[in-house]
């Protein structure tokens, strides 16, 4: 059995005005189906494009990212994303955006999945609203209708809660959960918060800074449904610190070179 | 190697919010709404007193008639010779919707096309602003040196007028990319012409609305204007021919049929902006 998602020795070069950026470097991640995977790292270091380049949007320069063993060449129509806002169409009221996938692929929504995905997500009878007359986390129960409208088996998340606040946030945490709970859909997902990643998976990969490459990665041995309570045991804990510090030190290690170039530069004290 | 794709941002609030563009729809749609009674009672009362006021100003300082006619006066002109002036207004409106519609067609489609090629864009640009900014009147002498004294030269200079107008509000709107969006149709397979009529288009819609208003009063403008140059119908040949006359009641009941048909083109895009772009505003 091939795993899900395969990410090969995926590297990713982007030339800019000032020369080649090397984005991520050599990253090869399997992710098995049904699992959710979280992958967390310093500022810049290649998240997005590691994610982007497993949902299709843009080629890698070199390596490849297959799914079920297939290699992934371009938008997949398996393959769904979340976006970091909620990404709705101004334009279009609630029911015209879930729909919008379904025009652009030109197929029939199955709409008692999709109601069923609406009572879920607790958006029933809000088909008529348009995107700024709901909430945030409203917008993002939206997007991930939209998202799993059309029966995906792979859905990326690039740090879809980040804008909402803490409450809204466990809420829409608790929400993937049971999404997946039905579902079983292998999902994985950018965050910036190490709770998130490990309240949500079954795995959490620390890229390193830029260019990404995979640090570490660490199994969560929690069995579903998580309570919120487990966040409190000390295994939690001491694995938030570990993978914190995983990304803070390397962080610091970045900055340890010019500090002590700076120190060498300045004249000696009296 | 050779990837040349741009780094993906996705910064939704820092950039201002993305929806939300340089230019809305303000200067449309956010006119002040009257709400109640007493606004409506207020808004009536004033109207009454500045028209009343410049009947009794205009009858205790005794002005002529050829100076500044009463607002009775005007009134019973507009109902009178209405007429003889609506075949006129039939011309000027046949002219205005002519050349708009052409103008208008040519300078969406040039937007939607030109913004697609970033290089055809900067050469063509300089060249849309002095259309923008050259007073299409100015060509009216030769255009009824070449077509003669009918509706083609007053077609042509309308079209001119509102052509470049329309394009380059257009234009803004097109250029307007929201990565993000783009992206979200990307990832359900979208083709680019499903993108620029998904995305592209409704994005800019707020902007063509400012275009085509901005460019239908131009239009108007230019048609009256041109009328006045040459040829024997029209409103703005009715201008010329009664201040000739000195039939100034008749000349302004012309001015405030202009002005009728100003508030209505207005109104009419304002209505639509509402309608169809008001998720920006």
């Amino acid at each position: 059995m091939p795993p899900k998602l395969g990410v090969k020795g995926a590297t990713k070069v982007y030339s800019t005005r000032s020369g080649d950026l090397l984005a991520i470097d050599r990253c090869s991640l399997d992710i098995m189906e049904g699992e959710i995977v979280s992958i967390v790292g310093p500022s810049g270091c290649g998240k997005t494009t590691l994610l982007w380049s497993m949902s299709g949007l843009h080629g890698l320069s070199a390596g490849e990212v297959q799914l079920d063993g297939v290699p992934v060449t371009g938008p997949n129509p398996d393959i769904s994303m979340v976006f970091q806002d909620a990404n709705l169409l101004p334009w279009r009221n609630l029911d015209a955006n879930i729909n919008f996938p379904f025009e652009i692929k030109g197929i029939k929504p199955d709409r008692i999945w999709v109601d069923e995905l609406l009572n879920r997500v607790g958006l029933e009878g809000f088909g008529g609203r348009f995107p700024r007359e709901l909430s945030g986390g409203m917008q993002q129960r939206a997007a991930l209708v939209r998202a799993l409208s059309f029966k995906p088996s792979v859905l990326l998340m690039d740090e879809p809660f980040g804008a909402l606040d803490a409450f809204t946030r466990e809420e829409m945490n608790r929400l993937v959960e049971e999404i997946w709970l039905d579902t079983k859909i292998t999902i994985v997902l950018i965050t910036h918060s190490i709770e998130e990643a490990i309240f949500l998976s079954d795995r959490v990969v620390v890229l390193s800074p830029r260019p990404g490459r995979v640090a570490n990665i660490h199994t969560v041995p929690f069995a579903r449904p998580r309570s919120p309570e487990i966040m409190a045991t000390k295994e939690v804990f001491d694995l938030t610190n570990a993978i914190k510090q995983e990304i803070v030190g390397t962080q610091q290690s970045r900055y340890a070179d010019r500090d002590a170039a700076m120190a060498e530069s300045l004249p000696a004290a009296q | 190697m050779s990837e040349t794709d741009a780094i993906p941002v996705f910064k939704s609030k820092a950039d201002g919010g993305s929806d939300v563009g340089i230019t809305n729809m303000s200067a449309l749609t956010s006119g002040p709404g009257i709400k109640s009674a007493g606004e409506v009672f207020a808004v009536i009362l004033v109207a009454v007193i500045v028209v009343g006021g410049m009947e009794l100003a205009l009858n205790i300082f005794d002005v002529p008639q050829y100076v500044l006619p009463k607002p009775s006066e005007i009134a019973v002109a507009l109902v009178y010779d209405f007429h003889f002036i609506a075949p006129h207004l039939g011309h000027t409106l046949v002219e205005l919707f002519g050349g708009f519609a052409i103008g208008a067609s040519v300078g969406l489609i040039l937007a939607a096309v030109i913004t697609q090629f970033p290089f055809v864009e900067k050469i063509v640009t300089p060249y849309i602003l002095l259309l923008v900014t050259t007073p299409m009147l100015a060509l009216v002498p030769l255009l009824i040196l070449r077509f003669g004294f009918g509706y083609e030269p007053r077609i042509i200079a309308v079209a001119l007028a509102s052509g470049p107008m329309v394009m380059i509000n257009a234009a803004t709107g097109f250029r307007r990319v929201d990565q993000g969006k783009i992206a979200l149709a990307r990832s359900y397979g979208a083709s680019t012409l499903q993108i620029f009529w998904k995305i592209r288009a409704p994005m800019a819609l707020p902007m063509i609305f400012v275009g085509l208003m901005v460019g239908s009063i131009f239009g108007l403008l230019t048609a009256v204007g041109a009328e006045m140059v040459g040829g024997g119908f029209g409103l703005g040949n009715r201008l010329t021919s009664y201040s000739s006359m000195i039939q100034m009641p008749q000349f302004f009941a012309v001015v405030l049929i202009l002005s009728i048909l100003g508030i209505l083109i207005y109104v009419l895009f304002f209505l639509l902006g509402k309608r169809y772009a008001s998720w920006e505003a």
